[in-house]
């Protein structure tokens, strides 16, 4: 999904309940219903994921929601090989790995001089970054399209990394600038004074400290990349180029009425990695991801 | 840290002897802007400004030798394309349904209820919502596709219940679509509002309470007041988003049958693509940024800068 516009307040300490009252225990029918409907919501969120499950391991192809009479992996079987996954998700790590480390790494030395140095332009400049994370990147792939044709970047795995990167850099700077705020400056002033200069500072002193913040960002410009299809997909031709994202879509329209289960099986593959990194992320934010903490306004 | 001279980067006001000019200590200090600046100017602020200049050119795929400027008719024409209206009606009824009404409401909804579920509930709900958020954009709408279809789980599951069965992808698209943006974007506002929840002050609660307010009292009463700017923000960015959502759509419908969920992302990239009008298709698109534009300024005035 499209990077979302604002920081977790990630580095913030988090609200600790306060100490529970001894209660009554009693079951409150209000709490029972509550439970219920949220039981009742969590099924219907769980059906769609659930029937792509099931169809990866089942030798029935239906859109029906139903047990498979018996296990199978043929679908895995089928789909691991080359020009179905092995190509698509290395040019997924490919363009998201890239994009993603150049992102970081410019939006950490964007971020230094913003967070640390008053100037004139810095508050326009904050803005200008703030108004870029809000712009649908959808509507400027049309210009990008007639741009990459006449420098003839149309095509090109490298061009295509670089937009990706672009576009999730207005995010990325200004999550990361709000991470580098939380670190004190009394510490860069100690290692100023034996004599280290602002790049020594901001990668001895700096990065080590906002080092969770860095890996939020990380984390998160990736998964951004990982399910961005219209990108790559107007800025990619040749099928041997196209990431995972774009070639699940053509073997969607190729296959539509038979191969639920071979698609379901790439899918789950395909998905694996975000996942996976999203629970890592949840984890080392201590569970509830906190976006909201600086969207309170 | 061999450097002898002293350091022209302090952080505070002092000047330490022969530091440069502050013109020039300006720029020294701005230079680590230098690739991200580059990077968003050649691949976002280029690309906005060729957009506006497109725009009033007749571009088309075949080739750049015979574009001219045409002024506004890609606009004139556009408000005269009954297909365009069509789907400024339609990403108005996207946008609507299901950022304003459903994700917020549901966002909502679900951050209250699960303050006072029980643990596990509360983690499954969690779980699942969030699950469907983090899914690659055509791996939800493949999902969706598959969930709506005719044969899919939803009939069963109306089957099940005695309900009339629908072919939705057929006969409402657009609802489909709607419902399935809600399925996969419901988790941000969940989250924002958990956390908006959440630093409510207990007292505020508390006291509501021994005041005599009941349940629902406490909610449009206190809670509500209390979180209404995270409700702001977030429906800026929730608009922001479902605005441009492109792949989730073009992977369920592709914007059909005929143009029922051809929303305004699906119709520029048709135009521009399917019927190689270019200079049209990016008349549209700024039409599209302009929108954005306007909502990213809105957010911006909300949020504020909160130091200096």
């Amino acid at each position: 999904m499209a990077a979302v516009a604002t920081p977790p307040a990630a580095t913030a300490p988090r609200k600790v309940p306060p100490p529970v009252r001894p209660r009554r225990r009693r079951v409150r029918p209000g709490r029972v219903a509550i439970n219920l409907v949220l039981l009742a919501v969590s099924v219907l969120y769980v059906l769609p994921l659930l029937w792509m499950v099931l169809a990866s391991v089942s030798d029935t192809n239906s859109f029906r929601l139903q047990w498979p009479s018996s296990l199978t992996f043929d679908n895995f079987d089928a789909v691991l090989d080359v020009d179905t996954t092995y190509r698509p998700m290395l040019n997924s790590l490919l363009l998201c790995g890239f994009g993603t480390a150049v992102t970081v790494v410019t939006s950490v030395l964007c971020a230094y001089p913003l967070s640390r140095y008053r100037s004139r332009v810095r508050r326009p400049f904050l803005y200008t970054i703030l108004f870029s994370t809000g712009l649908p990147i959808t509507a400027v792939m049309i210009p990008v399209y007639s741009m990459f044709v006449q420098v003839n970047l149309i095509d090109s795995m490298p061009g295509t990394t670089l937009f990706l990167a672009a576009s999730a850099l207005p995010f990325g700077i200004w999550l990361m600038k709000n991470f580098m705020d939380g670190v004190p400056v009394v510490l860069e002033e100690a290692a100023r004074i034996d004599g280290a200069n602002t790049m020594q500072v901001l990668w001895r002193v700096v990065l080590p400290l906002m080092r969770p913040g860095v890996v939020v960002v990380t984390i998160f410009t990736f998964i951004g990349m990982w399910g961005n299809f219209f990108v790559p997909f107007i800025l990619l031709l040749s099928p041997e180029k196209l990431p995972a994202s774009v070639s699940v879509f053509t073997f969607l329209s190729a296959h539509d009425q038979t191969q639920y289960g071979q698609l379901s099986a790439f899918s789950l593959i395909y998905s694996l990695p975000v996942v996976l990194l999203y629970i890592l992320l949840a984890r080392k934010l201590g569970g509830g991801f906190a976006l909201g903490g600086a969207l309170k306004g | 840290m061999t450097a002898l001279a002293p350091a022209p980067h302090g952080t505070g006001p002092r000047r330490s002897r022969g530091a440069p000019a502050p013109a020039v200590r300006t720029l020294l200090r701005g230079l680590p802007t230098l690739p991200a600046v580059v990077l968003l100017a050649v691949f976002l602020a280029g690309p906005i400004a060729y957009c506006v200049y497109y725009a009033f050119t007749d571009m088309q795929l075949t080739g750049a030798s015979g574009t001219s400027f045409v002024g506004i008719d890609n606009f004139t024409r556009a408000f005269e394309d009954g297909d365009f209206l069509n789907s400024v009606w339609l990403t108005l009824v996207f946008v609507v349904g299901s950022a304003v009404i459903g994700q917020n409401t549901l966002g909502l909804a679900l951050a209250v209820l699960m303050e006072k579920a029980t643990k596990p509930v509360r983690s499954l709900v969690n779980g699942v919502v969030i699950a469907a958020w983090v899914l690659p954009e055509v791996v939800a709408g493949y999902l969706m596709y598959a969930f709506f279809y005719d044969q899919g789980s939803l009939n069963s599951l109306l089957d099940a219940v005695g309900l009339p069965q629908q072919n939705w992808l057929y006969t409402m698209p657009i609802l489909a679509v709607c419902l399935a943006n809600v399925w996969r974007g419901t988790a941000f506002s969940m989250m924002v509002f958990t956390a908006a929840v959440n630093d409510v002050p207990r007292e505020l609660l508390e006291a509501a309470e021994m005041d005599g307010a009941g349940p629902w009292q406490r909610l449009w009463r206190v809670v509500l007041p209390v979180i209404r700017p995270s409700i702001l923000t977030n429906l800026m960015l929730i608009t922001l988003q479902t605005l441009s959502v492109f792949g989730l759509i073009y992977t369920m419908t592709r914007g059909g049958p005929g143009n029922k969920s051809e929303t305004l992302p699906i119709f520029m990239y048709q135009q521009a693509f399917q019927n190689s009008l270019i200079g049209y298709g990016t008349a549209i698109a700024l039409v599209l940024l302009v929108v954005g534009a306007l909502f990213s300024v809105v957010y911006i005035r909300l949020l504020k800068l909160e130091d200096d």
